[in-house]
């Protein structure tokens, strides 16, 4: 009846598990709870579970991804603690078994639900507002692609509380990850989780691909697209090509596993180092999904900070289209140690190395876009700066880790994990930080507060340092990574170093939670009535703060680059705005409980998967269908927002942005 | 304004358009087939990477059946024949729907649905004969890439087959409204596209599978 399920899958004897779960239900309870005091449900149901709003999605995504965080960062937390405690004779706290969940658990936590779902709801806050448009090209599957990353995101913290996660690390390499060795419902939990987040990943990608191809506002041509719009262009590019692959490597793995297939079994003339290949040909462009977007956040900070136009747009949008290819032309250098040979080690190599170059044309353009301008000193300023000094040492780790006869000495040692954490929280955390202070006022309509963010900025410089400058010198002395117990009492001091770093940014998280709680508290002094608190460039900055539900009474008409800041400084020049143009109804596509609705049916379905409960499998998945059928079957699509509600608002704009304006050229 | 157009706020006429999009959001007519089309390309690529499994794995039999012992060039062929007429009966459905004629489009809908469930029902028969014969996708790496590639094609029919009846239910209770043809055009790409993929397996798998 209920398949493998039984109560033997609560870890009752185990406190650490079963304590965190009990929080997070207790927690998750309480939230609930106080939102139902507070009668804020209905709110929340209307205004964002169920909204097809681009802007309303992105926030969801992003409170999931900080959530997650910190899920992912107390794994962090307790892998430094027990590495720096189980030296010589002393075994720490955790035992093997648990311990391998732990670093399973962070890695496909902080790729798939903190930082995917971060750089995903950047796009989808940003992206149609910088192109001038009202919404995505497809709202609804919109809402649905945020909703099956959630399942996704569920599934993975049920498995602390019912069963158990993956010990595989977080790529599942087989064999390890094959029935024979991992007979648990771990793996299946990790397997089942991505899948279904990966499906809304893909629906994602087509829809911002469609989006930036073919929607953009009136003479937005493709070299007038702001550079995060380009980033985002190539992003999506990737993960439509890339994710598929993942889904066929997860897809033949559970086939192994579920019903004795032989893609990568020992017997059977099976062959893991398949695996090996699709899921890397999947996971390296990953880290350029992931980057890119970063880049363009770095471009748009640089450029709005500075007071000048990008330094060589062009070659920007040029540089990110050819990474966007290469990405997909070195995989193989995640297993030079494979036995491909020299002649194709070397390409891989050589081509490691070329994808550096665009890159460093980068760099040096958001260089000379700072030279020579009036650098505002904002928050956002201090991670270009930080992201700059700690990501080219990431790079140029990764150089050396692409040339093979040195890869095969430090490969999967802590010089590995320093030089990809180097690049991941340098180049993406970073720009995730940057652009959630950048774009906050746009969401919410007040600042963060800029004290306390400098100081998460230091906590992060710092404790980052701290936590990984060690393990390169670890890893050099041949230090492999995933390692529960420290052998060596010499390495002890470097690894307690690497603690306090980690403790530092966990300093940092919590700050993190302070500015946001302490700029709510304060948010009468920081309001942004201008709806530009930044002397933005780009069209999101020409709308209100917030924005109303459908962007903009009219699509901006673009002339040129820097869409705004051209209009802008000709309506300053003038003292006047454009004319008032004439205002017409907006439709808008209608909420939709549809995500929902499928998100569980997706994770009932799941979960009745990992547990061999059939019935309930086949059971959700006529429920899935059946609610496809019924949202084929509806009738109504948009609603009108009238014609008077969209002038008032509209001249009320209006008002604000002369005033503003003229303040401006008062003041110049 | 239409009403499409005006959900993402189409500004501009489309007649000058240059297709890039540059005269502001293009109309939903463009809009959903693109997104369809860019949906059908990340399932190329899913295809391609079954392929690419299937052709690392296809000498590792592990002492079991080979391809020349399994295949029955025959069978494959009146399978093949089925699957592309269907595609054609499909394209004479998408005429018989452009010019509003519920019997015919609703006949030629059927024909395309009975020829996949024909193409379907002789994959299920090759499919039972194998594992009747101990070559199923247990037996060797070989036959479980076989069993994917082919069985996932198979699948995507499957699939094809339940949105085929759900759209010919819609056609017939809501008449041919603008929304509805466009979903049908979507339903024709993707069932195009499925020959597309079945060509390369009968040339990749059968094909080559059979050469003396």
């Amino acid at each position: 009846m209920f398949g493998k399920l039984s109560w033997d899958a609560i870890p009752f004897h185990d406190p650490i598990p079963l304590i965190t779960s009990m929080v997070m239900l207790l927690a998750i309870a309480g939230i609930a709870f106080w939102v139902w005091r507070k009668g804020w449900w209905p709110y929340l149901w209307n205004e964002y579970i169920t909204s097809t709003d681009h802007k309303r999605i992105g926030i969801m995504y992003i409170v999931m991804a900080l959530i997650m965080l910190v899920r992912g960062f107390a794994d962090a937390i307790m892998m430094r603690a027990q590495q720096s405690l189980a030296i010589g004779a002393s075994q720490g706290f955790l035992p093997p078994e648990h311990y391998n969940q732990i670093f399973s658990a962070h890695g496909t936590i902080m790729i798939f639900f903190v930082a995917m779902p971060f750089v995903i709801g950047f796009m989808n806050f940003v992206v149609p507002l910088q192109l001038g448009v009202r919404d995505v090209a497809f709202p609804t599957m919109n809402n649905v692609s945020f909703w099956l990353s959630a399942s996704g995101a569920l599934l993975i913290n049920l498995s602390l509380f019912i069963g158990e996660f993956a010990r595989t690390g977080w790529l599942g390499f087989p064999p390890l990850s094959e029935k024979e060795f991992s007979p648990g419902v771990g793996v299946d939990y990790y397997l089942v989780a991505l899948q279904i987040s990966g499906v809304g990943t893909v629906l994602t990608a087509v829809n911002f691909v469609t989006t930036i191809l073919k929607i953009r506002a009136p003479g937005m041509s493709y070299l007038r697209m702001p550079v995060f719009c380009w980033t985002a262009l190539a992003s999506n590019l990737i993960m439509l090509a890339a994710f598929p692959v993942l889904t066929v490597a997860l897809a033949q793995l559970m086939l192994d596993r579920y019903l004795g297939f032989h893609f990568f079994t020992n017997d059977g003339g099976g062959n893991s180092m398949l695996y090996m290949n699709l899921i890397w040909i999947w996971g390296h462009p990953e880290v350029y999904i992931l980057v890119l977007p970063a880049f363009g956040i770095y471009s748009e900070v640089a450029a709005t900070f500075s007071g000048k136009p990008l330094f060589g747009y062009r070659s920007m949008v040029f540089a990110t289209m050819v990474i966007c290819i290469v990405s997909y032309c070195v995989w193989l250098h995640h297993f030079f140690t494979m036995g491909a040979g020299a002649d194709i080690n070397a390409v891989f190599g050589i081509a490691s190395m070329i994808i550096g170059i665009p890159t460093g044309v980068k760099i040096y353009n958001w260089l000379f876009t700072m030279y020579g301008g009036r650098v505002r000193f904002n928050v956002p300023v201090y991670y270009l700066l930080g992201f700059m000094l700690t990501f080219v040492i990431g790079g140029l780790t990764g150089v050396l880790l692409a040339i093979p006869p040195v890869d095969f000495v430090v490969h999967n040692s802590l010089f590995l994990v320093a030089h990809f954490h180097q690049v991941i929280i340098g180049g993406v955390v970073f720009a995730l930080m940057a652009g959630y202070t950048y774009w906050f006022p746009k969401a919410f309509g007040f600042t963060l507060d800029e004290r306390l963010g400098k100081a998460v900025f230091w906590c992060w410089f710092i404790g980052f340092h701290l936590a990984f400058m060690p393990l390169y010198v670890l890893g050099f002395w041949g230090a492999t990574r995933r390692l529960q117990h420290i052998p060596d009492p010499t390495w002890a001091p470097y690894l307690h170093v690497a603690f306090l770093g980690a403790a530092i940014i966990g300093l940092g998280i919590v700050l993190t939670v302070v500015q946001l709680l302490y700029s709510i508290k304060t948010r009468d002094q920081r309001r942004d009535v201008t709806g530009d608190p930044w002397d933005g460039r780009t069209l999101e900055w020409l709308t209100l703060s917030p924005p109303p539900h459908y962007n903009f009474a009219v699509l901006p008409d673009v002339h040129g680059e820097e869409a705004y800041w051209t209009r802008k400084q000709t309506a300053i020049k003038q003292d006047q705005l454009i004319e008032e143009p004439d205002y017409q109804p907006i439709e808008m596509p209608v909420n939709t409980p549809t995500g929902v609705i499928v998100a569980f049916f997706a994770s009932v379905c799941g979960f009745a998967v990992i547990w061999y409960i059939w019935w309930l499998a086949i059971l959700g998945l006529i429920g899935a269908f059946a609610i496809f059928v019924w949202y084929a079957w509806r009738d109504e699509h948009e609603h009108i927002i009238p014609v008077e509600e969209v002038r008032a608002n509209a001249r009320e704009r209006r008002r604000i942005r002369m005033e503003h304006l003229h303040n401006l050229s008062q003041s110049t | 304004m239409t009403t499409e157009a005006a959900t993402i706020g189409l500004t501009h006429g489309g007649s000058e358009d240059t297709g890039l999009g540059h005269r502001g959001p293009e109309s939903k007519s463009i809009v959903v087939p693109y997104g369809f089309w860019l949906f059908v390309l990340s399932d190329m690529v899913l295809f391609s990477a079954l392929f690419a499994s299937y052709a690392t794995l296809v000498h590792a039999t592990d002492g079991g059946p080979t391809t020349n012992q399994l295949f029955d060039r025959n069978l494959v062929a009146i399978e093949t024949v089925a699957l592309l007429v269907s595609s054609f009966v499909c394209g004479l459905a998408m005429i018989t729907a452009k010019r509003a004629n519920m019997m015919a489009t609703q006949f030629w809908l059927l024909l395309t649905g009975l020829l996949g469930a024909v193409f379907l029902f002789i994959e299920l028969y090759e499919f039972t004969k194998m594992v009747g014969e101990g070559a199923g996708p247990q037996r060797s790496a070989f036959l479980s890439a076989f069993f994917t590639l082919v069985g996932c094609h198979g699948a995507h029919v499957t699939a094809g087959l339940l949105w085929l009846g759900t759209m010919m239910a819609q056609i017939w209770a809501k008449g041919f409204q603008q929304h509805i043809t466009r979903r049908l055009l979507c339903f024709s790409i993707f069932w195009h596209a499925l020959d597309i993929i079945w060509v390369a397996i009968f040339t990749i798998v059968y094909l080559i599978g059979t050469l003396p």
